[in-house]
């Protein structure tokens, strides 16, 4: 089935974009990329793409008209920030010459090479791009199905869920318990749960003082934790208890009707409660044959071309990207290594062995910021692997001065990296 | 002396090939997450393009050997070889 004019109308699809010839590249004109998903990897990738080479023609495949950013959403959580600067539409994206589809895909024919839209719609492609993010592991966690979500909810996908949490929280009486669950690894942004404790107890703290803040942690370390830990004493004492999983802190199930998080040591009956759950790649992934056992999709590192299927790469927080954390800004740098390998793939070339880089802030208060750093390449085992000696956390001793100007920079971070994706 | 002219010459065919490329050299698409590329974005972290090459080893190398405080880039720069920090300063340089 081809894609007729009419339903490229209806996907508002220019028609340039869809329905040229195979192999389009060998010919002179145009190769075809589809991109699927419009966060930090795959809207990053598209305008890569289109800056590499303005002879690629690139579709971005996005359900929605608006994307809402997860950094920085703590912020909201916590009551310092409005949603609606986390919100970024589509429009620059489609200005630079993007065909931005507004569907869901729902399966990809790997032979054929072509995306199939909820609709039926297919669109060929030369290269495909996916950037799925994360999807929840519904019921890995027994008694954390949808439903249970609006009680209890994860707002780990940016949105009405971050919503919800928040004014959960401001519903809550002075004097309650607000228990966390974080999730074993791996899962989307490794410091989140820990930057999401240290804003709820901030607002606590200056809102509802007699509340108490419990983290239920199913591991023994996490991301920063010497210095999220310090910030908490000095900051947050006798407000803020992290539980790691050797003191019983790994959540086994959890009773949405009242609120109950279970242990193997005991029962937690919340008045607000946010289970962070086990995490997958995007549903897309499983359906394309790009995802392994893990739920994560293995990649080369040069390329980020899918190990399992030709012609396929995998961006962002779905791939597994070794040493790399599932993080927005290793996201983007992925995207335009991407791209770039892509592109030099389409004309036949041979991509070279990249460096990539990671920072991600975290808040620990509004003026109270703390990064770690990383710069990656490829292994000889076939992973991205830390390059020795480089990268690391903010100095643990650190003045105050220092700690406020990580948070002026993070604030600067978002407004570049949002600024140059969607902006 | 000589060993100047050579690394020059060096550079001057690590631009030329950069600029040939649609790929940047390694390293170099990921300065982007904070140092903005686009007109459009206000920020204190400076803008990359166009910086003198010069200027950008240097700091690179400053920032590498402590010699130059960072808040991140201390931690970046330890990541780069002297040649992989040439190379990214030569496709700068050459970027409008």
């Amino acid at each position: 089935m081809k894609v007729s004019r009419r339903q490229v109308l209806k996907l508002g699809v220019t028609a340039s974009a869809a329905l040229l010839p195979l192999p389009a590249f060998s010919q002179g004109v145009a190769s075809r990329v589809v991109v699927v998903g419009g966060g930090f990897a795959g809207a990053s990738c598209a305008r890569a793409l289109r800056q590499v080479s303005p002879r690629i023609a690139v579709t971005l495949v996005e359900a929605n008209a608006t994307f809402t950013a997860c950094p920085f959403s703590n912020a909201v959580i916590g009551g310092l920030r409005a949603i609606e600067a986390q919100q970024f539409t589509y429009d620059r994206v489609g200005a630079d010459g993007i065909v931005v589809a507004r569907a869901t895909a729902t399966a990809v024919d790997a032979q054929a090479r072509s995306v199939t839209l909820a609709d039926g719609a297919r669109l060929p492609y030369d290269r495909l791009v996916l950037a799925p993010g994360i999807d929840i592991r519904w019921g890995a966690l027994p008694g954390y199905d949808e439903p249970a979500a609006a009680q209890m909810p994860h707002a780990w996908r940016a949105g009405e869920q971050t919503l919800r949490l928040r004014r959960q929280l401001e519903a809550m009486d002075d004097g309650g318990l607000v228990v966390i669950s974080a999730p074993a690894n791996p899962f989307r942004c490794p410091p989140g749960p820990y930057e999401r404790a240290s804003l709820i107890a901030h607002y606590l703290k200056t809102k509802k003082p007699k509340s108490k803040l419990l983290v239920l942690d199913a591991k023994d370390a996490f991301s920063k934790q010497r210095l999220f830990q310090a910030a908490w004493a000095e900051l947050y004492p006798g407000l803020l208890e992290w539980v790691p999983l050797s003191r019983g802190g790994a959540v086994t199930s959890v009773e949405a009707s009242t609120r109950t998080l279970v242990t193997d040591f005991g029962r937690h009956q919340a008045k607000v409660a946010n289970v962070i759950p086990p995490q997958k790649a995007g549903r897309i992934a499983d359906a394309v044959g790009v995802a392994d056992r893990s739920g994560w999709c293995p990649i080369d590192p040069v390329t980020f071309e899918s190990k399992l299927q030709p012609r396929i790469h995998v961006i962002g927080d779905a791939a597994i990207a070794g040493a790399m954390p599932k993080s927005a800004f290793a996201a983007n740098s992925q995207a335009k290594t991407c791209a770039a390998a892509v592109a030099t793939l389409l004309t036949g070339g041979t991509p070279s062995a990249p460096k990539l880089i990671n920072t991600c802030y975290s808040l620990v208060a509004p003026d109270y910021g703390i990064s770690v750093a990383g710069v990656y390449q490829p292994s000889p085992s076939g992973q991205l692997a830390d390059v020795p000696g480089a990268g690391g956390v903010s100095p643990a001793d650190a003045p105050r001065a220092t700690r406020a100007a990580e948070a002026m920079l993070a604030e600067a971070w978002f407004r570049t990296i949002t600024g140059e994706v969607f902006g | 002396m000589g060993r100047t002219l050579a690394a020059a010459i060096g550079i001057a065919s690590i631009a030329a090939a950069a600029v040939a490329s649609a790929e940047p050299p390694a390293g170099a698409a990921s300065c982007s997450g904070c140092h903005p590329a686009s007109t459009r974005v206000i920020s204190p972290v400076p803008r990359l393009t166009g910086m003198d090459r010069a200027a950008m080893v240097r700091a690179m190398r400053d920032f590498r050997s402590g010699q130059r405080a960072g808040t991140v880039m201390d931690r970046i720069a330890k990541g780069f070889t002297d040649d992989e920090i040439q190379a990214i300063a030569a496709w700068y340089a050459s970027q409008k």
